[in-house]
């Protein structure tokens, strides 16, 4: 946004040819391991789940990779340095999320289905009209998630390989797009997987290696870190609540609804779902969000050290004023603390970080559209596996194209915006379902129809009349801060930024209102079916390769 | 649940007999004893958080003992030491006490015997 254009200006930190080389490295041995395991990738238990094979630890890993995003390492260091406490608040939701997914959600889901979020939502419900559901809700999420980190990728291009001009970001952005269709193609779940877990590692062992140097240059004193960030920023509101969400009562109603569409939007998440069929049985799956549980929560706590040492070793003015604002200060930190290398390695973490979870996101939207749209709703489940298999093929293809147009287009915007409502949708459209249809043995296809639709529709109709859409100016400059650059449309009416504290509760009492409304025979034997194998394991999809 | 299935199907399947069990009636309720309170004890710990972030800006503004340190960022660890709690006692009681109970009654269906 306003750092693109300045970026010609601005001197470019760190060395151009150290970043790409380091990132090269990457890509290069990423790609050996994603064509030596993909050697058995066959089946569609193969391609959509990786054979369900990988042990605990190792998909707790990945699942890792998938949630870290860019807009999580970039974005929650940047809005620490910057807004201090209110920024650190973001993490804590996005942490406590994954009890919900641990307790409720994990192991029963592995139980039960098969390879996507469809296959639970419509096991005891009437197959079509909810797989149809499920399948596009899952396809919005994963297209607004998409968005938001192709979307960071041209931002972080300019700074880190000093490409300025819109064209010359909207040719990496490609490059990333391509060479994500390369690795899902090629190697399918099981490859998408091992990129992943290399990247988590990389992106885990970088901010533990960052956090440290900035701990022993302050003495392992976090009061004197955080009194060396005030200094720096010239106010000690960066230590207490209120910078970003204490402005008015409209922002702190913004606080809450955010805060409760992180929290349930986790365990909604389609792309996290699939991952629990990457293992062979529910121990497996309680134990990768174990793992996944200690390494997320680990690394949030690297970036608030991380936030405030880029606010007292970088400076908010700097940051601000840096190519790509907020989402610089990991990397400006990195440049502060180990000059060029150090900075070359986090810049390549963080594309690393862009390439694999826009793999992970691509392979969840092909296998829901292949399994739940085209085998199971086209075809009515006449198709074999290999068939499925090759449109699922197809889609990445689209998918990917779809990603990168979108992400030239979107070039600019704001990812925190996106990534949230990505949550807030997952938190309305599909985690009452995936509840209900787990505990509640009076629901139906009519409850289920009437809470995915309506959180669906409600939460993107809302976001529409949002300020984040139109009509949102900076109070100080006049310029606007909404999509819609032009101030002087302005069509919102709605007063927050993120609909969630409405849609979420709202989807929850159509699922009950639907249920009643409808005269549907109910199914106790496929209830007790789901009930029984969702607790016991009994009829779980086995692992098939090793 | 009831025992007695209004317009079901005439023939009780094996599923509908071992969800009738004693033994699965008893793992149902282990399961939901667990995870239902605790799921309701994090949440509203969260939204207290949550909520006195937005509105006790004062109370969590407060500085501890001379230092930069404040309640709220106390309180924001604290969010972070309860879900590693909570993660490590939910796996502790999955793998001692409910895992045996889930797999012999697996074993015994898939078995045929219920």
């Amino acid at each position: 946004m306003n750092g693109v254009v300045m970026a010609a200006e601005a001197t470019n930190v760190g060395n151009t040819w150290i970043n790409i080389g380091i990132f090269a490295a990457f890509v290069v041995v990423t790609l050996v391991v994603v064509f030596r395991v993909s050697g058995q990738n066959k089946s569609a238990a193969d391609f959509y789940a990786g054979g369900r094979s990988f042990t605990g630890t190792q998909n707790g890993t990945a699942i890792a990779g998938d949630y870290l995003s860019a807009a999580s390492f970039l974005g929650i260091a940047g809005a620490i340095a910057l807004q201090g406490y209110d920024g650190f608040l973001y993490s804590i939701g996005f942490l406590v999320a994954w009890l919900v997914a641990l307790l409720l959600v994990a192991e029963l889901l592995r139980n039960t289905g098969k390879f996507t979020m469809a296959d639970v939502l419509s096991f005891r419900l009437q197959q079509r009209p909810v797989r149809l559901a499920a399948a596009l809700s899952t396809l919005a999420v994963v297209f607004f998630y998409l968005l938001a980190q192709m979307a960071g990728a041209g931002g972080l291009v300019a700074l880190l390989l000093g490409v300025t001009d819109l064209a010359g970001q909207g040719v990496v952005i490609a490059v990333v797009g391509a060479l994500m269709i390369l690795y899902v193609l090629v190697g399918g779940m099981k490859g998408t997987t091992w990129v992943q877990i290399i990247k988590a590692t990389l992106l885990i062992v970088g901010a533990g290696v960052m956090t440290v140097w900035v701990l022993v240059l302050h003495g392992f004193d976090l009061s004197g870190l955080m009194q060396a960030a005030v200094d720096k920023a010239g106010t000690d509101a960066i230590l207490e609540p209120g910078v970003k969400y204490g402005v008015s009562d409209v922002t702190k109603i913004d606080f809450l609804s955010l805060a409760l569409a992180l929290v349930l939007g986790t365990a909604g998440l389609p792309h996290v779902l699939t991952r629990f069929y990457t293992v062979p049985s529910a121990k497996d799956a309680r134990k990768s969000v174990v793992v996944a549980i200690w390494l997320i929560g680990l690394f949030y706590l690297f970036t608030l050290v991380l936030g405030y040492g880029a606010g007292a070793l970088v400076g908010p003015e700097v940051i601000k004023a840096a190519p790509g604002g907020a989402n610089s200060a990991a990397p400006l930190l990195a440049f502060a603390l180990g000059g060029e290398i150090l900075l070359g390695v986090i810049a390549a973490v963080a594309f690393a970080t862009i390439l694999a979870v826009v793999a992970g996101l691509t392979i969840t939207a092909a296998t829901s559209f292949a399994h739940d749209i085209y085998a199971s709703i086209i075809k009515k489940g006449e198709v074999s596996p290999d068939g499925e298999v090759k449109v699922a093929r197809w889609t990445v293809v689209v998918i990917g194209a779809v990603a990168i147009v979108g992400g030239i287009f979107a070039n600019g915007q704001n990812i925190a915006f996106l990534v949230a409502l990505a949550f807030c949708i997952a938190a309305a459209a599909n985690l009452p379902t995936i509840i209900y249809s787990l505990f509640w043995k009076r629901f139906n296809t009519s409850g289920a129809l009437w809470s995915m639709y309506g959180g669906l529709i409600s939460t993107v109709v809302l976001i529409i009349f949002s300020p984040v859409v139109s009509g949102k100016v900076d109070p100080v400059t006049g310029a606007s801060l909404s999509m819609i650059k032009d101030t002087s449309v302005d069509f919102h009416w709605f007063p927050l930024d993120n609909p969630g504290i409405v849609t979420i509760p709202l989807a929850f009492v159509l699922g009950v209102v639907g249920t009643y409304l409808s005269k549907e025979q109910s199914h106790p034997e496929k209830y007790a079916e789901m009930e029984v194998r969702s607790l016991t394991g009994a009829g779980a999809e086995k692992a098939t390769s090793h | 649940m009831s025992e007695t299935q209004a317009g079901s199907s005439p023939v009780e399947t094996d599923y509908q007999r071992v969800e009738r069990s004693e033994e699965f009636q008893s793992l149902r309720r282990a399961f939901r004893n667990f995870v239902f309170p605790m799921t309701a004890l994090f949440l509203v710990w969260y939204f207290l958080y949550a909520v006195m972030s937005v509105y006790a800006t004062d109370f969590m503004g407060t500085r501890l003992g001379g230092s930069n340190i404040t309640v709220g960022l106390v309180f924001g660890l604290l969010q972070f030491v309860s879900t590693f709690v909570i993660t490590t006692l939910y796996a502790r009681w999955a793998n001692d006490r409910f895992d045996a109970r889930a797999t012999a009654l697996r074993e015994e269906i898939e078995e045929g015997e219920l």
